[in-house]
């Protein structure tokens, strides 16, 4: 025989709960398939639970909306939809407007997008044509993905006591009440945090463009700068602001930096030095000093309006970035 | 000049092109500016005795930040247990089902989970704990967190086990292995580093998170590692010293700044050393 050395123990097997040795053919054989069924059964159980992690996903997003839903639903009966139009929040008197926290959103993350703007389609030019490789591009982009990293209270600390100051003097200077706080240092602090997120999608994007496209520009004796303007930024221009919506949608939601620097005034702010309130700032304020139901319900119809706003925006901006994915 | 010559032209370019580098470079200004605001205020006041005691009332000088310190490892690790676990399961589900119905609808809720204000989710976990509880509480400021975490745990996880090869889980399958074992087995250490640096990254996310605690972990000047009770976190303890009128808790919380801007950092520097060697883009 070719195969002498058959080991001993073929035939054995050991229990797995006493670990006694079984002698028995007959017995090993049922304790194989014990085994093999009991992988089987395991296996079936995996694979039939494992969609259930994607249940417990959608489960949790709309429980989220749902109970954002319910619990905003005693403001919405009493105030109806005149809510966003009421342009008096007084809590004391019981008169619940919407309205100077949906204009404080809107001005501040408006302004700190275009404020934001360009400088962020320079990094992304930066990164993604002029210095795509090397020591000096990895800088910079570690230095923009760390200014991501930073906290957002950290921010508004930090605009607090350096930037509040300095926008103060200006404001001395110009004769204006000299607050400090206000719609302009919540704009410039909110333009900060978002230059990253719109910065990284945009280098993508640009990086995206086919090689070809730029090789034939320059062979019909384009400079770069008219690669860049009439080729590069026109093929990635629907990527690029996708991720200006999604930074767009940080922004509104941000609460932390803002409500720090903003001065949290329940007023239509009139001009950029003017003081303010958003909707994130006004919740984080008053939510756990709300005493009337009322009260209490309207700042989570506030919330529910945010949670709308940034679903729809980062949704399209989702769709956008797929189909360019795509195409 | 005639800006259609040559030379015209040529300078144009290259008048753009500075012109984008010095806006790029200002950029990175801020950075800067607050890392160094950040250091030399909060570096003074750190030593041994403000990292080991906790903050003294208003009046009496020192006083550290023990509790601040303890409240937030015990709510991050907390949190973390609640979301790494999940996350990497449903990552592992959306890798797997890939043309699926079902995880095509759940990879568009990820995203917009990913995208929920911070504060919208604290008052959700005020409704899902805080209020059947009947109080503040440390674990709902973990529920709150591990909602935040959860989106970048599962994409993580996904787009690791999307840059391994495919050949990979085709041999494992070749050999028989159940779908568990070629998770387990296979897939999970090899992707090991890019998942371990997507909690890390998810860690690094919650860990500033004021927003989502303000109503949940409340807050807490005394020492408790109670979950069931109000916990302090450096972001709260930031949060309200610094708005208070009293320079000693200013101090108290730049120290926390200085503190929590380190550990941040920190994981942000390791998750970008791991993502470095894995080459994949979180």
């Amino acid at each position: 025989m070719a195969y002498p050395i058959t080991q001993p123990t073929n035939n054995l097997a050991r229990t797995p709960k006493t670990g006694l040795v079984v002698n028995n053919a007959a017995q090993k054989e049922k304790l194989q398939h014990k085994k093999a069924f009991r992988a089987i059964r395991f296996e079936k159980i995996f694979k039939g639970g494992l969609p259930f992690t994607g249940i417990l996903i959608l489960a949790l997003f709309t429980a989220i909306g749902l109970t954002l839903v319910i619990y905003a639903f005693p403001s919405v009966k009493a105030l109806g939809f005149s809510f966003f139009w009421g342009k008096v929040w007084n809590p004391v008197e019981h008169i619940f407007g919407g309205f100077p926290f949906l204009i404080g959103t809107l001005i501040t993350s408006f302004m700190a997008l275009i404020i934001a703007v360009p400088f962020a389609l320079s990094v992304a030019i930066f990164l993604g044509e002029y210095f795509p490789k090397g020591w000096l591009s990895g800088f910079l982009k570690g230095a923009i993905d760390l200014i991501a990293a930073v906290p957002s209270v950290i921010f508004g600390f930090w605009g607090f006591f350096v930037l509040v100051p300095v926008i103060r003097n200006i404001e001395f200077k110009l004769g204006l009440p000299a607050n400090g706080l206000g719609i302009l240092p919540a704009a410039l602090i909110l333009a900060m945090m978002i230059i990253p997120y719109a910065a990284s999608l945009a280098t993508t994007m640009i990086k995206m463009v086919p090689a070809d496209l730029k090789e034939g520009a320059y062979a019909l004796g384009a400079t770069r700068w008219e690669v860049l303007k009439n080729v590069i930024i026109p093929k990635s221009r629907s990527g690029i602001l996708s991720g200006f919506l999604l930074a767009l949608g940080r922004a509104i939601g941000e609460t932390m930096a803002v409500t720090m620097v903003i001065g949290n005034a329940n007023i239509i702010p009139t001009s950029i030095f003017s003081t303010g309130n958003t909707m994130a700032s006004v919740i984080a304020n008053e939510f756990s000093e709300a005493d009337s139901p009322v009260y209490f319900s309207a700042l989570i119809e506030l919330g529910l309006f945010l949670f709308v706003v940034t679903l729809v925006i980062n949704m399209i901006g989702k769709t956008i970035i797929n189909r360019t994915k795509i195409s | 000049m005639n800006t259609n010559s040559i030379s015209g032209r040529l300078f144009k370019s290259s008048l753009a092109q500075w012109g984008i580098i010095s806006l790029a470079a200002i950029c990175v200004l801020p950075l800067f500016f607050i890392l160094y605001y950040i250091i030399a205020s909060g570096i003074k006041v750190i030593d041994w005795s403000f990292l080991t005691h906790l903050p003294k009332p208003v009046g009496e000088t020192g006083g550290g930040i023990a509790n601040a310190i303890t409240g937030t490892l015990i709510i991050v690790i907390v949190a973390s247990v609640m979301a790494v676990p999940f996350g990497v399961l449903s990552g592992f589900f959306l890798y797997e089902y890939k043309n699926n119905r079902l995880s095509r609808w759940a990879g568009v809720c990820v995203d917009a989970l990913h995208g929920i204000p911070s504060i919208v989710i604290g008052i959700v976990a005020y409704f899902w704990l805080v209020k059947p509880m009947g109080g503040f509480s440390g674990i709902s400021g973990s529920l709150a967190l591990a909602v935040m975490m959860l989106p970048v745990v599962i994409r993580s996880t996904e787009e690791t086990l999307n840059s391994l090869p495919p050949n990979l889980r085709e041999a494992a399958m070749g050999l028989g292995m159940p779908l568990h074992k070629i998770m387990s087995r296979v897939l999970l250490p090899c992707g090991f580093g890019g998942i371990i640096s997507g909690a890390l990254l998810a860690v690094a996310r919650v860990a500033g998170e004021t927003a989502p605690l303000l109503f949940t972990a409340f807050g807490n000047p005394f020492m408790n590692a109670d979950m069931s009770q109000p916990m302090q976190t450096l972001p709260l303890l930031i949060f309200n010293y610094a708005m208070s009128p009293y320079t000693s808790w200013q101090e108290l919380a730049w120290g926390a700044a200085f503190i929590l801007l380190s550990l941040v950092l920190l994981l942000n520097l390791i998750t970008k050393i791991i993502t470095h060697k894995w080459k994949i883009q979180l």
